[in-house]
């Protein structure tokens, strides 16, 4: 099996699918001749040609709208937004249109298309190139929201998310673009949406996380073992539709949660979390759910590494709840 | 550079600068039949809105030669993207009107299952796309569907349909931008009614017109007479060829005027000087085509008013058939958020089943819903 980083692993499934698939076009700002400014579309523009991997003015409700259009016609695309900072213009694009179009012509025009952009911090980008604006558009019905935190995840979870008849956004955690290599299967692979991931077991208490906060996750585990902690980490791949049950299951049987996201505390979607583990798992909980997360401040430049949840704070969270 | 203003018939402060387009007797009829028809729907929607049966309504009256001409020069394989003001679009692509009132009723027969406030049509067979309240949306996803055909080699056109409110939003200079970039088959056509509710034309726009804003997009910009049907079709179908042709894209803009409120929520005598109004009555695109047709001697006035008696007799038959239909559902409500219902949908849905069923749900002001 080849061993890639997330960047490989994009450009590999959006390779398989375009390869599989002549319906399948890749639109955004600097994806073609550059191959994008991460490299996630490298090669493709002179694999497949200008008409399928198109470089397009730069309007990022222009990306969307158009895309929504390629779908509605029967292409499906994949729009890029070069970083999820830059999404908003086409917010009413993604909430009002593409998730709604199924529901308003009553399931008969339908939008399949995905929309992939880098979110999150970690490579110093400051305010406009590392916010992680996930819960936004989790409280969109007729939208998915998948965040992959390993290579293997992104590539499996890309294709499944070009393959879905739904309109899927795919955020891609910067952080981990090139931090990490893993073994990625070649070709046609496919990992389910809607299915979280038991990344570690544990028996003390669970943590649950999504994109680049579930390697700090992994990292605070390891240092609480040191210290005979056991956790258990759940990385939620697919914010919606949520797999509740994994996450119920694993907090039924550790009896705490610490929930970890780098966005700003206040209507995060590790609230949601929350509330779901409050109404459905408090007979089972031990201690106080915790939250470990940005703060309610827009992301800094130079206080980066003190913005974003790290170790330090992810173990001190899990000591709070295990002696409590 | 702003173009001239093109008539065929002229009319009250409008000189006739271009010959009638070559269309056949039976067309005209017909154009003149959907045009009537649009017409006296709009008038017994607006009643029916008024006694309560349906809940909105958006008057087209004053539009009928604008959006009707202009799709009157499509192939019935092209892909419209209207507005909210524009269901002659669909009587034109042979809908029944009962299928409208359907949709304006909310019923379970409405193929927006009830989910859309009346005038939202999704039409797919007939390649009409749900209509969004949000101004200028469809102009984008337009252009995305035709540089998909583009892309595919196909012979086919996408034309969208919007106000001269929408020239200001993001999605109008987006969808032209992107237009003029990819050469992309799509015609846009502003149905400049002088109104954005409330607001004038001269508060939307600083631009001589309408049609001067494609050159800055580089696409060419046509200025019709928009009462005016022939004048319409005509421009139009010029647009349309040159863009099958492989030649992009066209802006046409139709000067028309909101004969009635922006909705049935709206009161224009409040803002609308009422010799402004009186003067375009003058310029009925309804009446003008009639008197056009009659000079011609294609239309007899018996022949009208069989016209009138079908268009009035399938409303009639439509509005009864509507109005016997119930509501969807309510389990429907759950369905097409996604292609499959998630468990939290699934477990939502339960849980408001289970409430109905127990009776703990207070009874809203429509009444009782089938589970």
């Amino acid at each position: 099996m080849p061993v890639m980083t997330m960047v490989e692993a994009v450009n590999d499934a959006m390779r398989v699918e375009m390869r599989r698939d002549p319906r399948v076009v890749l639109l955004g700002e600097d994806v073609g001749v550059k191959g994008g400014v991460f490299g996630c579309s490298a090669g493709l523009w002179k694999e497949f040609g200008g008409d399928r991997v198109m470089d397009t003015p730069l309007a990022e409700s222009g990306i969307v709208g158009a895309a929504i259009g390629m779908a509605l016609y029967g292409l499906v695309p994949i729009a890029e937004i070069q970083f999820g900072d830059f999404i908003y213009p086409a917010f009413d694009q993604i909430v009002s249109e593409a998730a709604k179009m199924r529901y308003r012509s009553g399931g008969e025009y339908t939008v399949p298309m995905t929309i992939r952009t880098p979110i999150g911090g970690g490579i110093r980008g400051g305010h406009y190139h590392s916010q992680s604006p996930e819960a936004y558009f989790a409280h969109t019905p007729g939208l998915k929201v998948v965040v992959p935190s390993t290579p293997r995840d992104a590539k499996g979870l890309l294709l499944a998310s070009i393959r879905d008849p739904d309109p899927v956004l795919f955020m891609e955690p910067k952080l981990v673009y090139r931090s990490l290599k893993e073994e990625v299967p070649e070709g046609d692979f496919t990992v389910e949406l809607g299915k979280a991931r038991l990344v570690r077991p544990g028996k003390d208490v669970t943590l649950i996380a999504w994109g680049g906060m579930v390697g700090m996750c992994e990292k605070a585990a390891a240092k609480c073992a040191e210290e005979g902690i056991d956790c258990e980490i759940v990385d939620v791949r697919t914010i919606v539709p949520l797999d509740e049950a994994t996450i119920l299951e694993s907090v039924k049987k550790t009896g705490r949660a610490v929930i970890v996201y780098e966005a700003p505390r206040t209507g995060g979607f590790g609230g949601e979390i929350s509330a779901i583990l409050a109404e459905k798992a408090i007979e089972w909980l031990e201690a106080p759910i915790v939250r470990v997360t940005g703060f309610d401040t827009p992301f800094p430049y130079t206080l980066e590494s003190v913005y974003l949840p790290e170790p330090g704070r992810i173990r001190e969270a899990v000591l709070k709840v295990v002696r409590f | 550079m702003s173009p001239e203003l093109v008539s065929v018939m002229g009319g009250t402060g409008i000189a006739a600068s271009a010959p009638p387009p070559p269309l056949p007797p039976d067309r005209l009829l017909e154009l003149y039949r959907v045009m009537l028809l649009t017409r006296l729907l709009d008038d017994r929607a607006m009643k029916l809105q008024r006694q309560g049966r349906i809940g909105f309504y958006v008057p087209a009256m004053g539009q009928e030669a604008s959006h009707i001409g202009t799709a009157a020069a499509l192939a019935p394989e092209d892909w419209v993207f209207p507005s909210y003001r524009d269901p002659g679009i669909a009587l034109l692509r042979g809908v029944p009107v009962v299928e409208l009132l359907h949709q304006c009723y909310g019923n379970a027969a409405d193929h927006t299952r009830g989910r859309q406030m009346p005038v939202h049509y999704s039409l797919k067979k007939i390649r009409f796309v749900s209509i969004s309240s949000p101004i200028g949306t469809q102009i984008i996803q337009a252009v995305g569907a035709a540089m998909a055909m583009r892309l595919r080699k196909e012979p086919l056109v996408a034309m969208t349909w919007f106000g001269d409110g929408s020239t200001s939003s993001n999605d109008f200079h987006t969808g032209m931008n992107f237009a003029g970039v990819y050469s992309a088959p799509c015609i846009f056509v502003c149905e400049n009614n002088g109104w954005a509710i409330s607001v004038p034309l001269e508060g939307q726009t600083a631009s001589a017109t309408m049609a001067a804003k494609a050159e800055a997009y580089g696409m060419p910009g046509v200025r019709v007479d928009g009462n005016d049907v022939l004048a319409v079709y005509a421009a139009t179908k010029q647009a349309v060829e040159r863009a099958r042709a492989g030649h992009g894209p066209t802006l046409i803009e139709t000067v028309t005027f909101r004969m009635g409120g922006h909705s049935s929520s709206d009161d224009a005598s409040r803002y609308r000087d009422p010799a402004v109004c009186e003067v375009w009555k003058t310029r009925d695109p309804v009446d003008r085509f009639k008197a056009w047709l009659e000079g011609k001697k294609l239309l007899s006035a018996k022949q009208e008013q069989a016209i009138r008696d079908r268009c009035e007799t399938e409303l009639k038959e439509a509005i009864d058939a509507a109005e016997k239909v119930g509501p969807p559902a309510v389990s429907t409500m759950f369905d097409d958020v996604y292609a499959a219902r998630t468990p939290q949908l699934e477990e939502q849905w339960s849980e408001l089943k289970d409430a109905l069923q127990r009776g703990v749900v207070a009874k809203g002001h429509h009444g009782e819903f089938p589970l």
